[in-house]
């Protein structure tokens, strides 16, 4: 027997953290590299969220899953151990080394607009760190401080984390480019 | 400022999440140093192509599903929501804790927070008796010529009646010393003010940010700053952005 209490605290979960669904996936997605672990850890968000709902801030209910997100898959990186394989990154297996410097590449470099699939792989295929931040950046809109506030980290970090990140993924981008051209 | 620092700070410029001071120094530099422009450029270029595109993953209908199962189910009574909301807990440990490890170098200083704030006292202003409107009218064809000549910019005006959000009209409005347009529009009993300011050159997707209990969408495009601030939940104050967005870009 469900007591209205539970029931009302559900209708404002579902009315306010719920509607995050998509968000939180995506991010779950980026951060560990293939469908099915991110199904589970979603899952276990959103259990977990509705569990500690009442520590919940009404005007940073996206922040809060997200951080909720990234304890979860913590666990799933320690699981791993230090070298994830996310197979969003690897659909072609020709990806460039990303961790090249980014010196090489002349500085007026025009970038040209990618499809959506490329784009993802190339954002996928970032360093964890970079990539993480990339994508709550990107593709989750959060502003510098709620990306700190998920991450744990100070701005200036998220700051230095962006402006690499972004660094690396244009050496990804010119040479993507250069496969496009020469396919 | 060296090149290694506007390395990192002309992507916190590109971002809008510099205050005014140290934009106009990033600013400055790139002005007298090519190879930073040209880096400006293009990572203002990726950020566009990114904000363009789809890089979002759908959520399998499974897994919502099973997480909606695994929620109590629907309350048999309307609950009373603004009972719960106080419920929730009104400051943030972990915001307070970042602001006094001074995480936030000049991040988001002052300037963002004044600024969100002065909109709000907009808004409270123009809700007192009479301050709403100085040109009262339904019609898109007269509101946006009442601005000329009164504003260096022509805002947008676009009717969203058939939409759900009807246009009352038009004011002149500071907001921070300078003249903005304010257009006013209403959903249902919420008034909802749309702030016009001349912004900076970058196309900014819309955000939404909360002062003093109301909702702000802000965003920028073409060279305009838009901040729509309303007591209407943000849902449909994001509604309201897109249909202006989408009629505006109809009607140009």
């Amino acid at each position: 027997m469900v007591s209205g209490d539970d029931a009302d605290a559900a209708l404002l979960f579902r009315e306010t953290a719920l509607v995050h669904l998509d968000d939180v996936y995506t991010l779950a997605r980026y951060l560990l590299g293939n469908a099915a672990d991110a199904e589970d850890a979603t899952q276990e968000c959103f259990l977990r969220a509705f569990k500690h709902f009442e520590s919940c801030r009404s005007d940073a209910v996206k922040p809060w899953l997200f951080a909720i997100l990234r304890n979860v898959c913590r666990a799933e990186w320690t699981r791993r151990g230090s070298a994830p394989t996310p197979s969003d990154a690897a659909d072609d297996g020709a990806a460039a080394p990303l961790w090249m410097p980014d010196t090489a590449t002349p500085e007026a470099a025009m970038l040209r607009r990618l499809d959506d699939e490329t784009m993802r792989r190339l954002i996928a295929a970032l360093p964890d760190e970079f990539r993480e931040t990339i994508v709550l950046r990107e593709v989750s809109e959060l502003s510098y401080r709620e990306i700190a506030e998920v991450t744990g980290a100070p701005v200036g970090t998220v700051m230095s984390r962006l402006a690499r990140g972004r660094a690396l993924l244009r050496t990804a981008w010119l040479a993507a480019e250069q496969e496009g051209l020469s396919a | 400022m060296t090149c290694e620092e506007a390395n990192v700070l002309l992507h916190a410029l590109i971002d809008n999440e510099l205050d005014a001071g140290h934009a106009r120094e990033v600013e400055a530099h790139v002005a007298t140093c090519a190879a930073c422009a040209a880096k400006l450029k293009t990572y203002g270029d990726m950020r566009t192509a990114l904000a363009g595109a789809n890089l979002r993953h759908a959520t399998p209908a499974g897994l919502r599903m099973r997480i909606n199962a695994s929620l109590p189910a629907r309350a048999p009574r309307k609950a009373d929501r603004r009972m719960l909301l106080r419920g929730f807990a009104a400051g943030s440990a972990a915001t307070a804790a970042l602001a006094a490890s001074g995480a936030f170098l000049f991040v988001q200083s002052g300037h963002e927070a004044r600024l969100l704030s002065e909109i709000a006292a907009a808004h409270v202003r123009s809700l007192q008796a009479d301050h709403l409107t100085d040109v009262a009218s339904t019609n898109q064809h007269t509101v946006k010529p009442w601005f000329n000549g009164r504003l260096d910019l022509a805002p947008p005006v676009v009717d969203l009646t058939t939409q759900g959000f009807t246009l009352l009209g038009g004011r002149l409005d500071y907001i921070g010393g300078r003249p903005v347009a304010a257009l006013v529009y209403r959903r249902r009993q919420h008034v909802i003010n749309l702030f016009v300011a001349e912004g900076s050159a970058q196309t900014l997707r819309p955000r939404t940010e909360i002062s003093q209990g109301f909702n702000i969408l802000r965003w920028s495009d073409r060279g305009l700053d838009l901040f729509a601030i309303s007591d209407l939940n943000a849902d449909e104050l994001r509604e309201f952005g897109e249909k202006f967005a989408a009629a505006e870009k109809a009607s140009s």
